[in-house]
């Protein structure tokens, strides 16, 4: 049976079970592991759900756009918004000095003189680094105004490796710190050194992981309001948790965390992690409320989300592992290098301490050693992305795994068989720490081995290894964690440093069931569900516990940290709601049970261990028959508490909070139980290279999952196949890709590729169910699995069908065509001599962004004539396509206004152009630099005045390169409107130098294509 | 097409879900701020405002069309039909309720313009073949179910061949 069949014949199941009404507690058994289908879904199929964007606001709301910087690195010398302000509509527009007026830097969670404020003050570190908001009536007008606020900048050279960041030599992001290093520590469980020395093999690795992100198909959404009588902050955001970074952002905005009310929207456009990342700009959307004194609305775009919302942590893993003969691993070293962007925002650095207790993922492996750095570059700050820290760590780990077998020429299954923590000494202690709490991974292995026909696609990669086809198999065991101990981050501090914070610990999940007047029964949570079903399956796990109908139960998700019941780990991340979160609500379920059945056993004469709740009654286990309404008895205590039996409280309202038992703070020895529960993953699949294009193509993929107790296996189906989705992008076509001097390459989901229904494969789901003894309903996480197994069984199954040794990710067609058939060779040189060349710059640009090019035109005067011309900045002012003004600034500097079209994006730029090297009047020259929102610009041109018979044959020759959204009209596009600006500028030339009619000239003052001009020409970039 | 004046805002009428709507709209205003914050038709959604991800899809004279990508005042005077106006009497359709089944949204946000294309689509093409249906899906981005659910719900109301191929 395919696994589609089963799957319908399991909604066949699922829709006599559940659809109507019937779902009932006692009678067809549990709710709890049934798969039934989603209470959100009516409101969201109907147009009715009410995300972040479609809640109303208050009057006098202002509509917030925020300037954001064009340079990866560089020094903010001044902002004056006054021609902004003048626009009518612009309310306000707040910049650095507001924030630090009304706000303070946000904590960071090492020990280093690192200042991140809501709103840049004095440097920029990132593309699209927030540096000015504009509020205004609208948002149309809002963004108008964004391209008047004129910003001064001076460049830095940009970090953009963590092998730069490690280069003493390297700009400093954070000169305070004095290293872009921010952070090292070191690790030793065991004895890693002595038994690596020893060891008969070493086997060694290097990876990097790349940056991406889950990108949820709605953007951040804030309302922000402030009252200046209570001080104190009201928002409405979609900010996911964890609600660990409230403290964080109290703290920023200078209240106390009682003065900073967050709430969120009834529905959530997903997260995946990344929404984590919405609480810098709740900050920041509470300081313009309070600089306006008017509630303030922002709604962060797709471009603006690309490029500076949050992305996972790029990480360098190099690894060594001490093997014995047989493929057993003995030692293992691991030295992170952790790419966290700018800043260092809260709670990172945690992308690099979630997985320290499983650091050893699925395998026995007794001395470890470990080197944890963590580097600042100019990249948008990481953030929380789903598979959060697992992805990075299961490539480097999952790919040594391969090499090991490769290099001791074993089965890469019999390697992974070898190393596996047996059954035998589970719960197992990892040496770091870690507490595997439950699973048999040999057996579970075994069976997936078996089920998902791993000998029918070895078979299979035979016949096509036969017929000359690049075919592959790979696998990947990994462990997933679930349940964050709060503790893990202060990992990152030494022993001594946590002695003097206080230990911190553990994973409070509340959760709150009342009864109604009517006896009608309502759940809340501090879960802030995303989409994953979160009051589908409270309801089921309530339902149960009380003896009453699915539908009878009223669950609200809705959070607000002024009203519920909520502790920091409160917040959609770590795969904590069904264990955590669900698991609390059954607590907190069972606490009202219990108490109602003192209330009964009085009145039914039994004792309370016997009375039972079933199909909406309560009775005696004995005598059902002499039942009490359940709505009855529940509704007792709002109408007659004074009927209570002596001694007795009513049963109207339980709040539970759980933390799990087994996370503990770190020990001395620096030794953490990261996780409450850890589910095993184990994945093999088949691909097939095209040998032509490096095109990968997914042929089978099996995913065998234990994560304990499934409470609604429909709705695990759907995380699953989510994550396995979201982790073939990462395989497959996503990065977030940066040039070398910083500009950002992925910035539309035209450049970001996100896989579509023809890319995604559905693939086989296997389960075995090992409860955990560590959560209430025995559930695990299961939501992150395939984003930290699937990239890496991915790759190892490209690494096996190429037969090479180093794979890097996105595998995309380019990147293994290179494998297959080596780099490709350079552009041929261009044609014509006289029509300008453009042409990609190598090396450096290899995206097309860059451009150099050189030509020649004559023009009908002498050069001394042409030379006055270029040197009279009225003149230039005329030559430039799209000047609107330019001004001396120095000797031979201008600052120029120029408006570009670029295909689509047109902007209006802030250009210094210098004349230099002059030769009079035989060469000079031109550079230029220029900023907008939409993006940057520079280069350099050396122009070359030659006499001729006719007059002048102007030689030129220049570099250039854009950044930012301007960037993201690719390269093609960019070359031709180089060629065309480049036209404009002659044609006026030579008009100007009474030669024939210019047939290109544009009105002066219509958007043109001038800036590029400049920008080619090194007028100004 | 009449000349517009840039700065003034021009009433523009629309026949939504079988209802006539005025609204004032600037000349560049989108048909996706017009439907969401105008006419306060919130059930349409963006995703990118780029015409990438098809979150914004609706039907504008029966054809699926992006509003991300038009202007409200282009679709004055049409007929203009969006998710809340599938299921009218509040009983949702066949397709509606095999998304449910089958669990083909999460978070829901991509879901009023797949359902939006779909309505469009299987008017024309009512028996798509799984291949058929991925390339038409494959204009749409869900970053939540990989789309599993999706083609199987609708595998399922159009009965065609469920034989889908996994992997
Ligand atoms: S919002 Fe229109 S296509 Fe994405
Ligand atoms: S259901 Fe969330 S994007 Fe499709």
């Amino acid at each position: 049976m395919t696994a589609l069949k089963a799957a319908q014949e399991t909604a066949r199941d699922r829709d006599r079970a559940a659809g109507h009404s019937a779902a009932h507690a006692g009678d067809r058994g549990p709710l709890v592991g049934q798969p039934i289908p989603r209470i959100e879904d009516a409101a969201l199929l109907t147009g009715a759900g009410r995300y972040g964007d479609d809640l109303p606001v208050k009057p006098g709301t202002l509509h917030a756009a925020i300037l954001r910087s064009p340079h990866a690195h560089a020094e903010l010398l001044g902002i004056d918004p006054s021609a902004a302000l003048a626009l009518p509509g612009v309310a306000a527009v707040v910049t650095g000095a507001e924030a630090r007026r009304f706000a303070s830097p946000f904590l960071v969670g090492v020990k280093a003189p690192m200042e991140h404020w809501c709103l840049a003050v004095d440097r920029v570190r990132y593309l699209g680094e927030p540096v000015a908001v504009v509020l205004a009536e609208d948002r149309y007008l809002a963004e108008d105004a964004l391209d008047r606020v004129a910003v001064r900048y001076r460049p830095l050279a940009a970090v953009m490796s963590v092998e730069q960041a490690a280069d003493p030599a390297s700009e400093l992001l954070h000169p305070t710190v004095g290293s872009n290093i921010v952070n090292t520590r070191s690790f030793t469980y065991g004895e890693p050194g002595r038994v690596l020395a020893a060891a008969e093999h070493r086997v060694a690795l290097t990876v990097h992981y790349p940056r991406n992100s889950c990108t949820p198909m709605e953007c951040f959404v804030v309302l922000a309001d402030y009252d200046p009588a209570e001080d104190s902050y009201e928002v409405l955001s979609n900010f996911s948790g964890p609600f660990a970074v409230h403290p964080v952002m109290a703290r920023a905005l200078n209240v106390p965390g009682s003065r900073l009310r967050l709430r969120s929207p009834p529905h959530s456009g997903g997260s995946f992690g990344n929404k984590q990342a919405v609480f810098p700009y709740i900050v920041l959307m509470g300081v313009c409320a309070r600089a306006a004194g008017r509630p303030v609305k922002w709604v962060e775009d797709r471009l603006e989300h690309l490029m500076a919302a949050t992305s996972a942590t790029g990480r360098r893993v190099d690894l060594e592992a001490a093997v014995a003969p047989d493929g057993k691993v003995l030692a293992l070293s691991l030295r992170q290098t952790e790419d966290c962007g700018a800043y260092l925002r809260a709670p990172e650095p945690a992308s690099l301490y979630r997985n320290h207790g499983n650091l050893t993922g699925a395998y026995c492996i007794p001395h470890l050693a470990v080197v944890n750095r963590i580097a600042v570059t100019n990249k948008t700050p990481s953030g929380l992305n789903r598979g959060f820290g697992g992805g990075q760590l299961y490539f480097g780990l999952e790919r040594l795994m391969d090499r090991i077998a490769r290099t001791l020429g074993l089965d890469p299954l019999d390697v992974i068989r070898r190393n596996l923590v047996p059954a035998s000494a589970m719960p197992y202690t990892t040496a770091s720490g870690g507490l595997l709490d439950s699973g048999d991974f040999p057996a579970t292995l075994e069976e997936a081995v078996e089920r998902g026909g791993l000998a029918a696609l070895r078979a299979r990669r035979d016949a096509a290894r036969a017929e000359g086809r690049l075919y592959g198999i790979g696998y990947a065991a990994v462990v997933e964690p679930s349940i964050s101990n709060m503790g893990y981050i202060t990992t990152v501090l030494t022993a001594e440093e946590r002695r003097k914070a206080g230990p911190k610990n553990g994973a409070q999940a509340s959760a709150t069931v009342a009864v109604d007047p009517t006896g009608g029964v309502s759940v809340s949570v501090a879960s802030v569900p995303q989409g994953q079903g979160h009051r589908t399956v409270l309801a089921q796990v309530v339902a149960d516990v009380l003896g009453l109908r699915f539908e009878d139960i009223r669950v609200v998700t809705d959070f607000d940290t002024a009203k519920d019941a909520w502790s920091i780990a409160a917040g959609n991340y770590s795969s904590r709601f069904a264990g955590a979160v669900a698991g609390t609500a059954h607590l907190a379920a069972t606490k009202l049970r219990d108490r109602l059945a003192r209330l009964a056993a009085g009145q039914l004469n039994a004792p309370a261990g016997e009375i039972r709740f079933a199909g909406g009654k309560v009775f005696a286990a004995g005598n059902p028959e002499n039942a009490l309404s359940f709505s009855r008895l529940a509704a007792a205590g709002h109408w007659a508490p004074g009927t209570l039996p002596d001694g007795q409280e009513a049963a109207l309202r339980e709040t539970v909070f759980w933390t799990p038992e087994p996370l503990k703070a770190p020990t001395d020895g620096d030794h953490i139980n990261s996780s409450a529960c850890y589910g095993f993953i184990f994945d093999f699949c088949g691909v097939e290279v095209d040998r032509v294009t490096g095109q990968v193509r997914i042929d089978r993929y099996v995913t065998m999952h234990d994560a304990g107790r499934i409470l609604n296996p429909l709705l695990m189906e759907g995380q699953i196949l989510g994550g396995f989705s979201q982790a073939v992008g990462v395989a497959l076509y996503e990065e977030y890709a940066y040039g070398a001097d910083g500009r950002f390459l992925s910035g539309t989901f035209a450049d970001y590729l996100v896989p579509t229904a023809v890319e995604v494969p559905v693939p086989v789901i296997l389960h075995r169910e090992s409860p955990s003894p560590v959560t209430p309903l025995g559930a695990k996480g299961a939501g992150e699995g395939n984003n930290m197994s699937t990239p890496v069984c991915i790759a190892n199954a490209v690494a096996d069908a190429l037969g090479v040794d180093t794979v890097s990710l996105p595998l995309t067609p380019s990147r293994v065509a290179a494998v297959i058939h080596g780099a490709e060779p350079p552009r041929p040189a261009g044609a014509a001599v006289q029509a300008p060349r453009v042409s990609a710059l190598p090396a450096t640009t290899p995206d097309g962004r860059g451009m150099k090019g050189e030509g020649s035109r004559a023009v009908p005067v002498p050069p001394e004539q042409v030379w006055a011309i270029l040197l009279d900045p009225k003149e230039l002012a005329a030559l430039l396509p799209g000047c609107e003004a330019l001004q001396l600034a120095g000797p031979n500097t201008y600052r120029a206004e120029v408006v570009v079209g670029i295909g689509p994006v047109r902007g209006r730029y802030t250009a210094e152009v210098a004349l230099s090297d002059l030769d009079p009047p035989n060469a000079l020259t031109l550079t230029g630099s220029g900023s907008s929102a939409l993006g940057t610009g520079r280069g350099t041109g050396r122009v070359r005045l030659e006499r001729t018979a006719e007059g002048t044959l102007v030689h030129y020759a220049y570099t250039a390169e854009v950044g930012g959204k301007v960037a993201a009209v690719g390269g093609r596009m960019l070359d031709s409107a180089a060629r065309l600006l480049i036209g404009q500028f002659f044609d006026r030339l030579i008009g100007r130098a009474g030669g024939p009619a210019t047939p290109a000239g544009r009105p002066r003052g219509q958007p043109g294509l001038l800036d590029r001009l400049l920008r080619l020409l090194g007028i100004r970039r | 097409m009449p000349i517009m004046n840039a700065d003034t805002r021009h009433p523009v009428t629309i026949t939504l879900n079988g209802r006539s709507r005025t609204g004032h709209a600037h000349p560049r205003m989108l048909l996706s701020d017009f439907l969401r914050h105008e006419l306060g038709a919130h059930g349409t959604r963006v995703g990118c405002e780029h015409g990438v991800c098809g979150a914004c899809t609706v039907r504008i004279d029966g054809v699926a069309q992006r509003t991300c990508l038009t202007l409200a005042v282009q679709a004055d005077g049409r007929r203009v039909d969006t998710v809340e106006g599938l299921a009218p009497e509040g009983r949702m359709t066949a397709l509606q309720e095999a998304f449910r089944r089958h669990h083909a949204l999460q978070c829901g946000f991509c879901t009023a313009g797949i359902l939006m294309s779909l309505s469009d689509y299987l008017e024309r093409v009512p028996r798509p073949t799984e291949g058929e249906l991925r390339d038409m899906l494959s204009g749409h981005l869900c970053r939540c179910t990989g789309y599993a659910g999706i083609v199987r719900a609708v595998m399922d109301v159009t009965g065609a061949s469920t034989e889908v191929a996994d992997v």
